[in-house]
């Protein structure tokens, strides 16, 4: 029989992780005023910029997260921002609209801290495909931190490590 | 059809009227004479002195379709060396930045020094495995060194490389443009330098032709229409609207015989007043005006210009205020290039400061900025609209302002022809075609380069 501990693991895994598929229906649905709602207002939003290090500085492997270049470095206004933009129907990178597909897979809990604030690991592979043949695959790990908040969790951290260096994509207009 | 590799650029380019064969952005021919008569000659910029803080230190950049290691010797001395290795051509450095005290690769074992103190010529071959059983008496070792840039100059932190020996100094091939790139790199109290680059250069691909980026920013105001969405959502450093703070009238001056130009005003011996910046912010809005006081008073009435971009023949271009930053648009074949963006800012500048310039830079500028994305797009789709069989015995229409051009009192072969102008960009086209044609520097220094001359011809 599983130990009461172990159930409620479970059962705290199985909600995350409905949290996070549920989410990315979201962003392929292209519902972005609700996705903007599973952010808290402090968020910190960062993609940093992975970079080809030999051994004595594998620490810097990616780039800082102040005081240097990202590809993301967002709070939830300037994510708005860019919602807002994708919205006026003449951001013509985002138009005509990029077909996406969210994966999200290796859900993992790392720290459940006082359960009101846990922090997880998960996979993505964002598959992008827009007009006639401009695909885009973007793949690598995901760590957010999720906030208990009334009816249910919302994210106050996403650090994004995409396995590029060089971006092989000629613009980054697509959610992670 | 006529044979491109033989077809003078004169053809392809008539700078005076305004028109631009689509072929050179999409011919593979052409992309390779580029290599030889632009690539090979130019000044190019390859990096920044704040990279390779340190001896021994090296960041592997490009030039033109080679990788080049710009590195620091255990002296202080820069170089600018070659990134294969002289034995079977393994790109040596592998790495984007990294400090090594030799560089030895990874495939046979040869290895090169820059040290001062254990060879005569910076990049010599110093370690060669089985010397003495398999090569003693035959490998003149001192034959294989690495590949050396034979022009290098740093330019208040910026590095630029010219693989031609004949190449004019920096100084002469810059001209009066100088006073613009000092713009973005002088601090901004007005004291010369002091600019570093803020962290990691942004590096992506674009299936565009290289020459869409320069043309770009060497002044096509005219194509603000496509920035309409990032203005409407409000980017700017003071939030709210717009995706700069306000700025003064902006005219496309252009250096005619050296192929450079910017969008910038004229140049002008007394401050104007500051225009308000980073306004939500007091402490912001205290240091910017910090350094507006402090300027006026340390430039006195020296001249001195403002601007807000502008292109460097043939590839390195430039923001000098929002956003400030550095962009090379590197060549990979006739219809992909691959943007380098760096970030510039003053080093002394307080932490709070910096940050507030990055955030900024990063939601204008690069692959994810709300504006520059926009740019890629139209690159990309004119790029791709451009190389079909039909498409491309067409031309590019470069008449915008045709025909306004004034000269510039104050700077040397400058012409100034409107905000609205695509003056710049038949100046860039016309070097190019002198570039493309020339045999040598002694055809293409700036007196030899007037139209005059070229027509003559």
């Amino acid at each position: 029989m599983p130990t009461d501990a172990a159930l409620q693991a479970l059962l705290l895994h199985h909600e995350i992780e409905g949290f996070l598929l549920a989410e990315a229906d979201l962003l392929d649905d292209r519902k972005y005023r609700d996705w903007l709602n599973l952010f808290t207002d402090d968020l910190v939003y960062w993609m940093p910029i992975s970079r080809n290090v030999p051994p004595p500085d594998r620490d810097r492997a990616r780039s800082d997260e102040s005081l240097d270049a990202s590809w993301f470095n967002e709070g939830l206004d300037t994510l708005t921002q860019r919602v807002n933009q994708i919205e006026t129907d003449i951001h013509w990178s985002e138009e005509p609209p990029t077909r996406t597909t969210h994966m999200v897979s290796n859900v993992r809990i790392l720290d459940v801290g006082d359960g009101d604030e846990i922090r997880t690991k998960c996979r993505f592979l964002v598959y992008c495909n827009r007009l006639q043949d401009e695909v885009d695959l973007f793949v690598g790990k995901r760590f957010d931190t999720l906030r208990r908040a009334s009816g249910g969790w919302k994210i106050s951290r996403r650090e994004i490590h995409l396995d590029q260096s060089v971006l092989l994509a000629k613009s980054l207009t697509t959610f992670f | 059809m006529q044979d491109r590799n033989t077809t003078p650029a004169g053809n392809l380019v008539d700078a005076e009227n305004g028109i631009v064969s689509r072929e050179i952005f999409v011919d593979r021919d052409i992309f390779a004479r580029e290599q030889e008569q632009i690539f090979a000659r130019a000044w190019l910029m390859i990096g920044h002195e704040s990279l390779i803080p340190e001896p021994d230190d090296y960041f592997v950049s490009r030039m033109g379709t080679d990788s080049v290691i710009l590195t620091r010797n255990k002296q202080g001395e820069i170089f600018v060396f070659l990134n294969s290795c002289m034995h079977r051509g393994m790109k040596l450095c592998r790495y984007d930045q990294g400090s090594a005290p030799v560089f030895t690769c990874p495939y046979h074992g040869w290895s090169y020094s820059t040290d001062r103190k254990r060879v005569d010529r910076p990049g010599a071959l110093v370690g060669v495995p089985r010397y003495q059983e398999c090569y003693e008496g035959v490998l003149d070792r001192s034959e294989w060194g690495l590949v050396r840039c034979p022009k290098v100059v740093n330019y208040k932190g910026t590095i630029w490389a010219s693989w031609d020996p004949d190449a004019p100094s920096l100084e002469d091939y810059l001209g009066d443009m100088r006073l613009y790139l000092d713009a973005a790199l002088d601090h901004r109290d007005g004291r010369e330098g002091g600019s570093i680059v803020l962290g990691t250069v942004q590096k992506w691909r674009v299936k565009c032709n290289w020459k869409f980026a320069p043309e770009n920013f060497i002044g096509d105001l005219y194509h603000d229409i496509s920035h309409r969405s990032a203005d409407l959502s409000g980017i700017g450093p003071s939030g709210g609207k717009g995706r700069r703070d306000a700025q003064r009238p902006r005219l496309a001056i252009g250096f005619t015989d050296l192929g450079h130009g910017v969008l910038g005003d004229l140049p002008h011996t007394a401050e104007p007043e500051l225009l308000p910046t980073h306004q939500d912010d007091p402490e912001l809005v205290a240091y910017h005006q910090q350094m507006h006081d402090d300027r006026s008073r340390n430039l006195g009435n020296r001249k001195r210009v403002t601007m807000s971009v502008g292109t460097i023949f043939p590839n390195m271009s430039f923001h000098a205020r929002q956003p400030r930053t550095i962009a090379v648009a590197h060549p990979i074949s006739a219809t992909e290039m691959e943007m380098w963006r760096y970030y510039l800012i003053d080093a002394d500048a307080p932490p709070k400061v910096k940050d507030a310039a990055m955030r900024y830079y990063l939601r204008y500028s690069g692959p994810a900025g709300m504006t520059e994305s926009d740019d890629m797009e139209n690159w990309t789709y004119a790029s791709e609209a451009t190389a079909g069989h039909i498409s491309r015995r067409h031309h590019y229409n470069y008449q915008l302002s045709l025909g306004q051009e004034r000269p510039v009192e104050g700077l040397r072969g400058a012409v100034e022809s409107g905000s609205y102008s695509e003056g710049n960009a038949r100046i860039f086209y016309r070097r190019w075609g002198q570039f493309m044609d020339a045999a040598g520097w002694a055809d293409m220094t700036p007196e030899a380069a007037t139209p005059e001359r070229v027509d003559a011809d």
